[in-house]
Order: structure tokens, then C-alpha cells, then sequence
């Protein structure tokens, strides 16, 4: 029987960039789970069990932008874009860019192993991701 | 510097990594999905024009939408089996248990997930 302990404290692991992502993932998975929930809510709250199809509150669900529930038959998009679901789409759209792109940087190195080739990664995902949040952002305050 | 591995490509074909192994593909394949369509798609509707209209309409298209909520609901399902297990790292004793668990979740929302789609798509 083994007797030590299979964990390690926090402390004991020590805290560099790779742990840190790592629990960023996890509690950002757990982030976006709910903010859908709340879009989901929302929508219907304000009348999308008569208003809408299954397809359409789940597009509204998966990013609540008020594009989203324009071919509806919700009769006046107006409580849909007020700037608390502006704010909840902008929550979702930043959690999800850093969970994105930050994915696609492990993927990366799982295949990208000299020092050069990870670095020109990094510095192309930060580009990435400054640059898709701001027009996310644009898109989500100006619709 | 290439990429170097100390087994060849036709052992790690074959490697049995059984259904841990399938759900560590699926949950990559399914987030490259994602963030090349979310990418696209904010682009598309930034840039609108021709281009916006075409990429979007590749998007409304039936067999487009069973791969992309392919890949939406099996990384969502997968990922909180994930997290749970990793933020609560005893269950990882049930792991095995976890992934059945996780495909009597998925298979019958994606199933019904299909079935909508593939009605709406042949017009019925």
C-alpha cells in the first residue's frame, strides 16, 4: 500500500504561468457555464418560450448579442440590447478569447518544440487575442 | 528543429489509449472547431460585404451546424467532466466511470440535436 500522499500543496508546486493557466481554464470553463446560464434565463424571462425556437435561444445562449435574436419573432429587440446583456456578452466574449486562445497555445506546443517556434507563437497569440477581443467588443457596443 | 518522437507514426496510430484517448482527441479537435468558427464568424460580421454574407451563409448551412454543435457540446460536456474532476481530484478514482457517464449525457442531446437539425435541414 502507498502510504505518501499522490498531491502536492500549491506551495510545495510552486506557482509559474503554466500552473496559473492551467486553474484559468478550469474556473473560466466554470465562468462561461454561467454566463450561458444567465443569457439562457434571461431570454426566457423576457418571453422567449413563445417568442423563440430551441435553435435561436441557443445562439442568443452562446453569445447574447442582440444580432442574435433579430430573425425572431420577438416583437421589440430594445430589452435586448441593454447594456446589461452588452455587459454580459462582453464578460463571455473575454473569458472565452483568454480560454480560446490560450487552448490554442497548448496546442501549439504539443507540436511546436524549439524555443524560437514558441515564442513567435506567443507573441502571435497575444496579437490574436488583443486584437479579437477589441473587435468583439466594437461589435457588441455599436449593434 | 523538428519534431522528434521516439515512436514511430504507425505505433502511435496505434497506441490504445481507449476512451481517455477519444475524448482527449474529440475535446481537441472540437476546440479548434470552436475557435475557428468564433473567429471567423466575429470577423465576418465585422467586415460584412460579400465575404461576410458568404462565410455567414456557410454557417446557416444544416451540415455545417451538426459539425460545429458537434464540437460545442462535446468540449462543454467534456470540459465540466474535466473540471470536476480535476478541482475535486478524489473522483479521479472514478474517472472510467466519468467518461460513460459523460457520453449518457451527451449522446441523447446530441442525438436530439441531430434529429432537429436534419428535419430542419430537408425541409420538414
Amino acid at each position: 500500500m502507498q502510504t505518501k500522499s499522490k498531491t502536492l500543496t500549491l506551495a510545495k508546486r510552486g506557482l509559474n504561468f503554466e500552473m496559473f493557466m492551467w486553474m484559468v481554464t478550469r474556473l473560466t470553463a466554470l465562468a462561461m457555464y454561467g454566463l450561458i446560464l444567465i443569457a439562457v434565463i434571461g431570454a426566457l424571462i423576457m418571453g422567449a418560450r413563445t417568442q423563440m425556437n430551441m435553435a435561436d435561444i441557443m445562439r442568443w445562449g452562446f453569445m447574447p448579442n442582440v444580432t442574435h435574436v433579430q430573425n425572431t419573432n420577438v416583437p421589440d429587440v430594445a430589452p435586448w440590447s441593454t447594456p446589461f446583456w452588452r455587459l454580459v456578452g462582453s464578460a463571455l466574449l473575454l473569458v472565452a478569447v483568454g480560454h480560446g486562445v490560450h487552448g490554442l497555445v497548448v496546442i501549439a506546443d504539443d507540436y511546436i518544440v524549439s524555443e524560437r517556434g514558441r515564442r513567435i507563437v506567443r507573441n502571435l497569440s497575444i496579437i490574436m487575442m488583443l486584437t479579437m477581443s477589441g473587435i468583439g467588443l466594437y461589435i457588441l457596443w455599436t449593434f | 528543429m523538428g519534431l522528434k518522437r521516439n515512436v514511430s507514426l504507425s505505433t502511435a496510430l496505434r497506441y490504445k489509449g481507449q476512451g481517455p484517448m477519444l475524448t482527449f482527441v474529440l475535446h481537441r479537435i472540437g476546440g479548434l472547431g470552436i475557435a475557428i468558427f468564433v473567429t471567423t464568424h466575429i470577423l465576418a460580421s465585422f467586415l460584412g460585404g460579400k465575404g461576410g454574407v458568404f462565410v455567414n451563409g456557410i454557417y446557416e448551412n444544416w451540415i455545417f451546424q451538426l459539425f460545429i454543435f458537434f464540437c460545442v457540446l462535446f468540449h462543454a460536456i467534456n470540459g465540466l467532466r474535466i473540471t470536476i474532476l480535476d478541482l475535486f481530484p478524489k473522483l479521479i478514482e472514478h474517472s472510467r466511470e466519468a467518461i460513460w457517464l459523460e457520453w449518457a449525457v451527451f449522446l441523447p442531446l446530441y442525438g436530439f440535436a441531430v434529429y432537429v437539425i436534419v428535419r430542419a435541414g430537408l425541409g420538414g
